[in-house]
């Protein structure tokens, strides 16, 4: 891969001396590195096996969009809490989630994150404070704001992170949520990823609006800020300013990330190139793409060398490739499993969830 | 035994549980410093104050959504929905992530909320506040669903709602609140009444008459004119819960009596009787001595004009006239 020419059309600040980069250590930023090249291994990969059809139903891809997740999430804590809509593979492998349950749970088997009960869209892991994975456009808003109210309530230090889509912002829901995320003073940040398109329309076409997406915050006295994604640092500084505002004076705030994908809606989308011309897509991968960008400047840092750089791509490949080999070899979820994880009462077997009959199927 | 109104036994329930659980919250619009559009929490925020008893602005599907994500963190949110016919507005909610998120996680996350509000016509409020959706939501597994008759009742299936760590929706009935019951007193211990165990309001023995919420009332009613002017002694068995569901009280009881009528204030399509019919058929109907009826509202959007709109609904007069068919 040639490298882009040393211009860069949308950054013009510098972040990398920001508070909460400049602490970060050499091995801190090969890390993200190493975290979004494994989302984009991931995802390459299980687009090849989609084509083989050996998943069913949507697979939204995040490849373009990775330095939103790893940058966002490599700044929360103990207390801190993610949630997201349905492109959700980058958020659930940036939180820590394994390859093998992710690729697993594409596959519909046993193994996967939800038991092969989610798919897709609908990855989950409480214990990493990850909690999907959610198929309606802007449905978990409101649940984004109850993960920061319930952080509140019981006075625990943390925020909660909710992404959602450019086309989530004109959904009712959303604004239910950002109303009441001010009215309340809930530490919540919610994260617009704009990639320019809701599924086939794009932003001008889609979104009322004067100069940005996030500027809607003005509307319920919300802070908002634009951040420009493909600039791992800027995501990173201007994101824990947000989240600080929510820990320490639970203030929510609005952050419109301007970020690309470079697939479709989802691999189903037909028409992914009849939106937006290739010569679009092929500007974004060569000035924009945030995996290329960060490696320049890695190197420019002298951080990282293009020879590590392979070994990460090659080693995301290598883990990928296995973690599709344990997919393949996980069992099936069983008929009977269909029935299990419905209500918790039954599944406990405890006394209200054997009093009365819960399911009606002959 | 002391008697209460159905409105003050919930009261009682809620300001228990408050008292019991640290992570109970009562949310809904006028909740609090209203004392509830209904007064079913009157005085409640007076004694718990702004954390346990939070007023929402007219926003169901975000505050429902707020209630759903809190819970996944270990709150016990009890949310009032004025009507529960404002259901609409927040279905994505109620349904999607109430009802599917324990599914869709693999049993990794559970969603301990009670979502409780009046789910009745009758009151000249016309099509969009006087719906009845317990047979809906009871079609989604995951949540669960209870339509409490008496004050009793409604204390002790409130109680048991809070403390299920599934979604219960708690159908009440503005008709119903100011009625007046006995309910044991809480110096003789916890009064709590199991979802999924229906009770018997009156035995019987000629004919099976079932029905839930408001519709017992009517079912009592009509069950004392059928002994006193027709010599019919019918039973009536009150569901309470609809989902999880006592089948084994109901085809006890047609077996008993060999004759089903359902009172029902659902739509008759695919209302809580649809499937109580259903279940009848199937594991009773040797015993059946004639066809299942129901007695449910008329089919058609709920009319306003108190003139006739009691005439929509299920009553008693309905109720003996269906009996007087099969009996």
């Amino acid at each position: 891969m040639q490298e882009p020419p040393a211009e860069r059309p949308f950054a013009v600040m510098d972040f990398s001396s920001s508070p909460v980069n400049r602490s970060l250590t050499a091995q801190d930023k090969i890390e993200f590195y190493r975290s979004m090249v494994r989302i984009r291994r991931f995802e390459h990969l299980a687009l090849g096996q989609y084509q083989k059809n050996r998943m069913g139903g949507f697979l939204h891809l995040y490849i373009g969009q990775e330095s939103v997740a790893v940058g966002a999430v490599s700044l929360t804590g103990d207390h801190d809490h993610i949630i997201t809509a349905y492109r959700d593979h980058g958020h659930a492998l940036a939180v820590g989630m394994s390859m093998e349950e992710c690729m697993a749970e594409l596959f519909g088997k046993a193994t996967g994150c939800s038991k092969g009960k989610g798919g897709s869209m609908h990855f989950f892991a409480p214990d990493k404070n990850f909690w999907g994975g959610h198929g309606i456009v802007a449905g978990q808003t409101p649940l984004g704001l109850g993960l920061g109210y319930g952080l509140k309530y019981k006075g625990l230090p943390g925020c909660a992170l909710c992404f959602l889509g450019d086309g989530a912002i004109n959904q009712g829901a959303f604004h239910e949520a950002l109303n009441l995320a001010s009215l309340f003073e809930i530490p919540v940040v919610y994260i617009i990823e704009n990639n320019g398109y809701s599924m086939g329309t794009s932003q001008m076409r889609s979104s009322a609006y004067r100069d940005c997406l996030a500027q809607r915050g003005e509307a319920y006295n919300m802070a908002w800020d634009l951040i420009n994604g493909e600039d791992l640092y800027e995501v990173r500084a201007k994101t824990h300013i947000a989240m600080e505002r929510a820990r320490k004076e639970h203030q929510p705030s609005l952050l419109e990330i301007q970020t690309y994908r470079y697939y479709g809606h989802s691999v189903a989308d037909a028409n992914t190139d009849k939106y937006r011309t290739p010569e679009e897509i092929e500007r974004y991968k060569t000035y924009h793409d945030p995996i290329r960008l960060w490696k320049r400047r890695l190197i420019e840092e002298g951080v990282m060398t293009a020879e590590d750089a392979k070994a990460h791509e090659k080693e995301a490949t290598r883990e990928t490739a296995a973690a599709i080999k344990f997919a393949e070899n996980s069992p099936a979820p069983t008929v009977e499993a269909i029935l299990q994880d419905v209500y918790c009462e039954v599944d406990e077997n405890s006394e209200a969830g054997n009093t009365g009959r819960h399911f009606f199927n002959d | 035994m002391r008697e209460l109104l159905y409105r003050h036994a919930l009261c009682e329930a809620l300001d228990e549980e408050l008292a019991r659980d640290e992570n109970v919250v009562i949310m809904g619009e006028e909740v609090a410093q209203y004392n509830g559009a209904y007064k079913v929490t009157e005085g409640l925020w007076d004694k718990w104050g702004n954390k346990r008893v939070v007023d929402t602005p007219i926003s169901e599907a975000g505050f429902i959504g707020m209630g759903v994500g809190a819970s996944m963190l270990g709150i016990r949110p009890v949310m009032e929905l004025m009507f529960w016919s404002f259901h609409s507005v927040a279905f994505d909610q109620l349904v999607n992530n109430a009802g599917c998120i324990r599914y869709m996680a693999g049993g990794l996350i559970n969603v301990p909320i009670v979502v409780r509000g009046p789910a009745n016509g009758g009151t000249s409020v016309g099509a969009t506040h006087s719906h009845c959706p317990e047979g809906l939501f009871a079609a989604f597994p995951g949540l669960k669903v209870c339509a409490p008759a008496t004050p009793a009742d409604a204390k002790g299936l409130m109680k048991a709602a809070i403390r299920d760590n599934d979604p219960v929706f708690v159908m009440e009935n503005t008709k119903l609140y100011g009625t007046r019951g006995p309910v044991p007193d809480p110096a003789e211990g916890e009064h709590l009444v199991p979802l999924g165990r229906a009770d018997i309001k009156r035995e019987g023995s000629d004919i099976t008459l079932i029905a839930h919420g408001r519709s017992v009332l009517h079912a009592l009613e009509a069950a004392g004119t059928l002994a006193s002017d027709h010599s019919i002694s019918a039973e009536v068995v009150d569901l309470r819960s609809i989902r999880p569901l006592d089948q084994e009280a109901i085809i006890n009881s047609v077996i008993k009596t060999s004759r089903a009528v359902l009172v029902d204030e659902s739509k008759p399509f695919n209302g809580v009787s649809s499937q109580i019919a259903a279940l009848i058929q199937e594991h009773a109907f040797d015993h059946l001595d004639a066809p299942v009826k129901r007695v449910c509202s008329i089919d058609a959007p709920s009319i306003y004009s108190p003139h006739i709109e009691d005439e929509q609904l299920p009553n008693a007069r309905r109720v003996v006239e269906q009996v007087l068919t099969i009996a």
